[in-house]
């Protein structure tokens, strides 16, 4: 919506003249920039990323200085953003949504000597990082919770774009409830957005409304919690943030990503001048992907189970895509025992059979 | 088709609709009264971080909606200050008071991030909610939602059926006849644009209160241009405005529904149905007139 983007756009300018006057005054320490693509306020996806950058301010105290840019608008606004905090000294730069990917990638070309990470993407030059977390683990012990919590073999999904990411956790999430619920059926709305309260709010609402009795999310808002915390008896998964708030009932436990120790991994090689490109994808056993307390409202057995899985997954074990698995088409992905590649993974375009919906183009 | 229920349809519909239709009721008491206020949007976010942080201080929503409809009729009276006394274009002034509530809410809501805000209750009706089919659809709603239905009669009434309403169609038909007449028009269009003002706060506050309930920046996300669309559609009548709104809610609810349900239809088509039966139906129905004199500028010399 160009309006929104207009706003933003002015919003991004005010804050950036803000921040070279506090650039000016200290120029020696480096500096490491964010930009985020919502509010840090959202209490999920940005805000965890705003946690990061605390805990990396509060690891390194004077030695560096931390700036960030909250609601940037994926796109040319993007770019426009990063090339300013590139001008104005930052030595390292996070760009924290799969939607920076083009505009990072651009400018990090015009800037060889500025360091640049991106989370979520996939493409990596000699200054441009990727890292990412193995959030298909944490939905795999969401899955199985939901999968012994629900009584309609309804599960509900708040998609919000139709990429690997997104389909990834919605097959990791579905193959788990149907290792512990064979009757389980998996219902998907798209919000196509990651950041909409209203809409996300629809959607929880519509997945309630045919029946669905456990719904996860994939947008970064807690509308979704507030719907089925208004609906009674309907669980939810803290996403990205622990969103406590709604514990112990709607929401039974969370995947909370944990950027901090990264993000203080990374800074410390650019001081130390060992900064290299890398790609990461970290998961439950380097602490990248945390689960969230579960709370009483899960019986038991069933956090037994899951805490059982969760250790599995950490040992590395098990693996979520371990076959046989089918695609949604019949035709086999995996063979029995075969485990899924990265590559596999991170171009992963189908559902697994089962799940009866069409993935948008 | 399995999973829809008509009855939670309807009954969802006539929540969704709500925002559009207190806009909606507001906007069309303006147009009638001879003034194009496109600043909708505008006046709507504004009026949902007001009501949004009068709600969080105060613990009322009762308060936070009066707080809502405050902000709302104050900041459209910076519209109506520019076109009705400094004769400031009426099309561009709205757009830039859109522009302008845009970003006021969000310097006015950045504390206000990822609270959480009073619990809007619904409305005991006893007898009448626990009628069979009747009940869940009709009468377990909140307060706002009969609200918004409540000032679509108060409204019809107050157009058809009372001198003042005669004196403000008047004002909106002939703006010149009606001061030959004596009638103060600039006086009873600031007090039109207020009541829009307040009423598109009110919807916008049911967003932030009610319906999702958060603050977030741009929450409103297009709602006021949908309700500007349904006063033209409905050709500027408090009956048919009931109908658009209701048909838009519907159907968006309809499209969510059918996502759920597993329906194999292209996301893509169910999410713009909404846009496209609205636009189909105000093409197909359209048969009333504009105000005569509106969007035109007054001035009493000329």
């Amino acid at each position: 919506m160009q309006r929104r983007t207009m706003l933003k756009s002015a919003a991004a300018g005010a804050v950036l003249a803000g921040i070279a006057t506090v650039a000016a005054a200290q120029d020696d320490v480096p500096k490491v920039g964010f930009i985020y693509v919502g509010p840090v306020g959202d209490l999920g996806w940005s805000y965890q990323h705003d946690q990061g950058r605390q805990q990396l301010q509060e690891h390194f105290g004077d030695e560096i200085e931390t700036v960030y840019i909250e609601n940037v608008p994926e796109g040319p606004d993007a770019e426009r953003v990063l090339t300013q905090l590139a001008l104005q000294g930052a030595d390292l730069i996070f760009a924290t949504s799969f939607g920076f990917m083009e505009a990072t990638n651009n400018v990090a070309q015009q800037f060889p000597d500025v360091k640049f990470e991106h989370a979520t993407g996939y493409m990596t030059s000699d200054n441009l990082s990727v890292y990412g977390s193995r959030f298909y683990e944490g939905r795999a012990v969401e899955g199985l919770i939901a999968g012994e919590l629900t009584e309609s073999n309804i599960i509900g999904y708040i998609g919000s774009y139709p990429i690997p990411e997104v389909i990834r956790g919605i097959n990791s999430s579905f193959l788990h409830a149907q290792k512990v619920n064979p009757d389980v059926e998996m219902r998907i709305v798209w919000a196509y957005s990651w950041f909409d309260p209203a809409a996300e709010a629809e959607a929880a609402q519509a997945l309630i409304d045919a029946g669905a009795d456990v719904v996860l999310q994939h947008t970064d808002s807690t509308a979704p919690q507030a719907a089925a915390q208004a609906a009674g008896d309907v669980y939810t998964f803290g996403q990205a943030s622990d969103m406590s708030d709604y514990a112990p009932m709607p929401r039974v436990t969370s995947i909370i990503d944990e950027w901090g120790d990264y993000y203080i991994e990374r800074t410390q090689a650019l001081i130390d001048g060992t900064w290299e490109t890398s790609d990461t994808w970290g998961g439950i056993d380097s602490g990248m992907v945390g689960i969230g307390e579960m709370t009483d409202a899960i019986p038991q057995d069933v956090r037994d189970e899951a805490q059982d899985l969760i250790d599995r997954i950490a040992s590395g074990e098990y693996h979520p895509f371990t076959g046989p698995i089918n695609k949604a088409d019949g035709t086999q992905w995996l063979a029995e025992g075969e485990v899924a590649t990265d590559e596999q993974l991170l171009s992963m375009d189908f559902y697994v059979e089962g799940i009866e919906a069409a993935i948008p183009d | 088709m399995s999973g829809i229920d008509p009855v939670i349809l309807l009954a969802q519909l006539m929540v969704v609709a709500t925002p559009i239709l207190l806009a909606a009721i507001g906007e069309l008491v303006v147009e009638r009264a001879g003034v194009l206020n496109l600043g909708v949007e505008g006046m709507m976010i504004t009026g949902a971080v007001c009501g949004f942080a009068v709600g969080v201080a105060t613990g009322s929503p009762l308060l936070g909606f009066a707080g809502a409809a405050l902000g709302g009729a104050l900041v459209s009276m910076i519209f109506g200050l520019l076109t009705q006394v400094l004769l400031s274009n009426q099309v561009a002034t709205g757009l830039a008071l859109t522009l302008f509530g845009l970003g006021l809410s969000a310097l006015i809501g950045q504390g206000y991030v990822g609270l959480r805000g009073p619990v809007v209750p619904d409305l005991y009706l006893p007898l009448l909610r626990d009628i069979p089919v009747l009940g869940p659809m009709l009468f377990r709603h909140d307060a706002v939602v009969y609200l918004g239905l409540g000032l679509v009669v108060a409204v019809w009434w107050l157009l058809t059926r009372t001198r003042a309403g005669l004196i403000l169609r008047a004002v909106g038909e002939n703006h010149d006849a009606a001061h030959a007449l004596g009638y103060h028009v600039v006086r009873v269009r600031l007090m039109a644009i207020a009541f829009g003002g307040a009423c598109a706060g009110l919807g916008g506050a049911y967003l932030s209160l009610a319906r999702v309930p958060q603050w977030t920046e741009g929450m409103t996300a297009g709602a006021g241009w949908i309700a500007l669309a349904i006063v033209v559609f409905a050709s500027w009548r408090p009956g048919r405005l009931v109908i658009g709104a209701y048909l838009f809610g519907g159907i968006t609810v309809l499209q969510l529904n059918l996502q759920a349900a597993g329906v194999r239809v292209p996301v893509e088509y169910l999410q713009m149905s909404p846009y496209l039966a609205t636009i189909l139906v105000l093409v197909l129905l359209r048969a009333g007139r504009a105000p005569g004199s509106l969007g035109k500028t007054f001035h009493a010399a000329q």
